[in-house]
């Protein structure tokens, strides 16, 4: 059997004691940003990418990955320990999840938390196994008309998707496009917004950008509501939940990773949008519904598979088709590049140990964070007790020297500082920097499919529309900013959103 | 006739600027054909995509009621671009010994909560250690550890 085979070669490839070194080392620096507010994944891996250039790719890889998922355990045990989710995606974590700790049921939550999202990132490891090959093949058929076609649709689904005004997220979108041709013209060699600066010459870096907007732009967000945060926990007991919890939290759990699984895939998904919707989702089919925000063990269980198997499909669009559908996943091609691979439909068959060692240390990298987690929660529980004000300092450092070293460059330290200031100013206006952060990175390839499907097309743009995939992606598009943009949708959008 | 939304109508205003710009500096790229796409094709054809979302925010802004912009923090935003700036500035002339401790103790103050005492200037002075050691001797920097202005000071070894 393939998928056999396949998976064999995965777990040879995982297993190798640098590469499990280095999964453990992902998953514990995850789950430590996870717990830590303030610090993302976003500016992690920015920060940890030059540390992994010296590195194997498939190691490179694991560990950065390790990173992603491990930060969504380590949200959500502070989000249930204090009420302080460390990541978005564990907000509505937050919500049953402290008031089970209030009641001292914070063991039993968290193991629930754990395992419930141990369950969805074995069933995506699989899944991601059975259906990347399928799409990656697909993939191969795929022109440039095809891949102009299905950037479209990723960027118009990342602003369905995502929080806030939707002209807004389209400027932003546009705005990073933009940004991200600054540079050299790859085919005529022209200048463009270079303003003579050889600096800019090779554009301006995706991790400048990531960090100024992420790193610095939210250290400076934090510190406007800086607050002493009393944090006052009691001691951890109970461990092992009751066989009650395990029939409750069973259907809960099994809904999440479906949808979790389902709005994964989707550009600009992901982990947030997903816990949200298993949330609102459980509220509407629980029996214990009238139980919700008052410590229902469902309302823990339904988010958090899904913020896990939300984390981990959202490398299935950036290993089958090299197109990132977040941040995080532009900051892995990123790292795929460096390493001199060429992200895309053939990483499968031309890098196949990464590729399958890569989905297999995802598996491991679980299983760690299960047996890791719940013995060191006492850890955690005294990271969160360490005051913002030693953090940040500490943060901007690390930006500062995580950018330098990337280009070995005075001037990106500039940069970033520019783009703290960019992020800033539009977040307070309502902008999210995510939209810009991925037409950023599609900017140039958006051009170049575009140029090479006119330029095969002699001019003629109907071949975006006459070619049955590129079509279907476009008609998909299209359908979704209509909905989008329909009053009864919009109330609904805005309504996933809102806290209860 | 006034302004309902100050968000949309100052980020309307900033994309419009933003799309001029691109455009004024774009101006003498050239467009080439729809077949044959010149440098300026794609860039300049975003740039008015940009400029009409810049204008229909702005004729929003008057139409729907939005938000204020809420309290701005001038302070903590200008503090940590200095500290990055000045950064920039000292590592150089300098070195890491007297960067990096600018880079905390200034970033330090843009916290209300920020104390300076004796246990902040341990903190300080093993951070700045510990960068040195990991990053520049470890993973390999190069970043002056002492700059130029130690040139002849201390002996050259150190310096990076």
């Amino acid at each position: 059997m393939e998928l056999f085979d396949n998976l064999l070669l995965g777990f040879a490839t995982a297993m190798t004691p640098l590469n499990l070194l280095y999964a453990l080392i992902g998953v514990f620096l995850g789950t430590a940003i996870g717990v830590l507010p303030g610090l993302g994944p976003v500016a992690t891996i920015a920060m940890l990418l030059p540390a992994t250039f010296a590195m194997p790719p498939v190691t490179a890889m694991i560990m950065l990955a390790g990173i992603f998922y491990g930060a969504q355990y380590g949200g959500s045990t502070t989000a249930i320990l204090v009420n302080l989710p460390g990541e978005t995606s564990s907000v509505v974590t937050a919500l049953d999840g402290y008031q089970m700790a209030r009641q001292g049921k914070a063991g039993r939550a968290l193991a629930v938390a754990a395992l419930s999202s141990f369950f969805a990132g074995t069933v995506c490891t699989l899944l991601i196994a059975l259906f990347a090959p399928p799409l990656a093949e697909l993939a191969l058929k795929f022109g440039p008309a095809e891949y102009f076609s299905l950037m479209v649709l990723g960027l118009v689904a990342s602003i369905v998707l995502a929080n806030g005004s939707i002209l807004h997220a389209l400027g932003m979108i546009i705005l990073g496009l933009l940004l991200g041709l600054v540079g050299t013209d790859v085919s005529s060699g022209a200048q463009r917004y270079t303003f003579n600066m050889p600096e800019l010459a090779d554009g301006i870096g995706f991790v400048v950008v990531a960090m100024g907007m992420f790193g610095l732009g939210e250290i400076v967000a934090n510190l406007e509501h800086e607050a002493t945060r009393d944090v006052s926990i009691k001691k951890v007991e109970g461990l092992w939940p009751t066989r009650e919890d395990f029939r409750r939290a069973t259907g809960p759990t099994l809904r999440g990773t479906l949808l979790g699984s389902i709005l994964g895939i989707l550009p600009g998904g992901g982990a947030t949008l997903a816990s949200f919707g298993a949330y609102a989702l459980e509220k509407k089919v629980s029996k214990n519904r009238h139980e919700f925000g008052k410590g229902a063990i469902e309302g823990v269980a339904a988010p958090e598979s899904a913020n896990n198997a939300g984390a981990q499909m959202s490398f299935i669009p950036m290993l089958t088709l090299g197109i990132p559908s977040n941040p995080v996943m532009a900051l892995m091609i990123g790292a795929m590049i460096i390493q001199g691979i060429q992200p895309g439909p053939s990483v499968m068959k031309e890098q196949a140990p990464l590729f399958w060692g890569l989905i297999a240390s995802m598996w491991i990298g679980n299983m760690m964070l299960l047996v890791l987690n719940l013995p060191l929660i006492g850890m955690w529980v005294r990271m969160i007790t360490i005051p913002y004000r030693y953090l940040f300092p500490a943060i901007v450092v690390f930006c500062a020297i995580g950018v330098f070293s990337l280009n070995n460059s005075i001037f990106d330290i500039y940069f970033m500082a520019l783009f703290g200031v960019i992020g800033y100013v539009f977040k307070k206006l309502d902008c999210e920097p995510a939209p810009l952060l991925l037409g950023f990175i599609l900017g140039p390839m958006m051009e170049e499919f575009l140029r090479r499907a006119m330029l095969l097309a002699k001019g003629d743009p109907s071949v975006f529309v006459t070619r049955p995939i590129s079509a279907t992606m476009l008609a998909l598009a299209a359908v979704l900013l209509t909905l989008v943009l329909l009053p009864a949708f919009k109330k609904t959008r805005g309504e996933a959103f809102v806290e209860e | 006739m006034s302004v309902r939304s100050w968000k949309d109508l100052w980020s309307g205003v900033l994309y419009v600027a933003l799309a001029a710009g691109f455009l004024w500096f774009g101006r003498d790229f050239r467009m080439g054909t729809a077949s044959r796409m010149g440098p300026g094709y794609f860039p300049l054809v975003l740039a008015w995509v940009l400029l009409g979302f810049g204008v229909l925010s702005v004729v929003r802004s008057f139409l729907v009621e939005g938000e204020g912009i809420g309290g701005m923090a001038p302070k903590p935003l200008a503090i940590i671009t200095a500290a990055v700036v000045l950064f920039g500035l000292l590592l150089t002339p300098l070195g890491l010994v007297v960067a990096m401790p600018v880079l905390i103790v200034v970033s330090a103050m843009a916290s209300s909560q920020s104390v300076y005492d004796v246990k902040g200037a341990l903190i300080v002075i093993g951070l700045t250690l510990f960068c040195i050691l990991v990053f520049v001797k470890g993973l390999g920097v190069p970043m002056p550890i002492f700059g130029s202005w130690f040139d002849g000071l201390v002996p050259a070894t150190w310096q990076r």
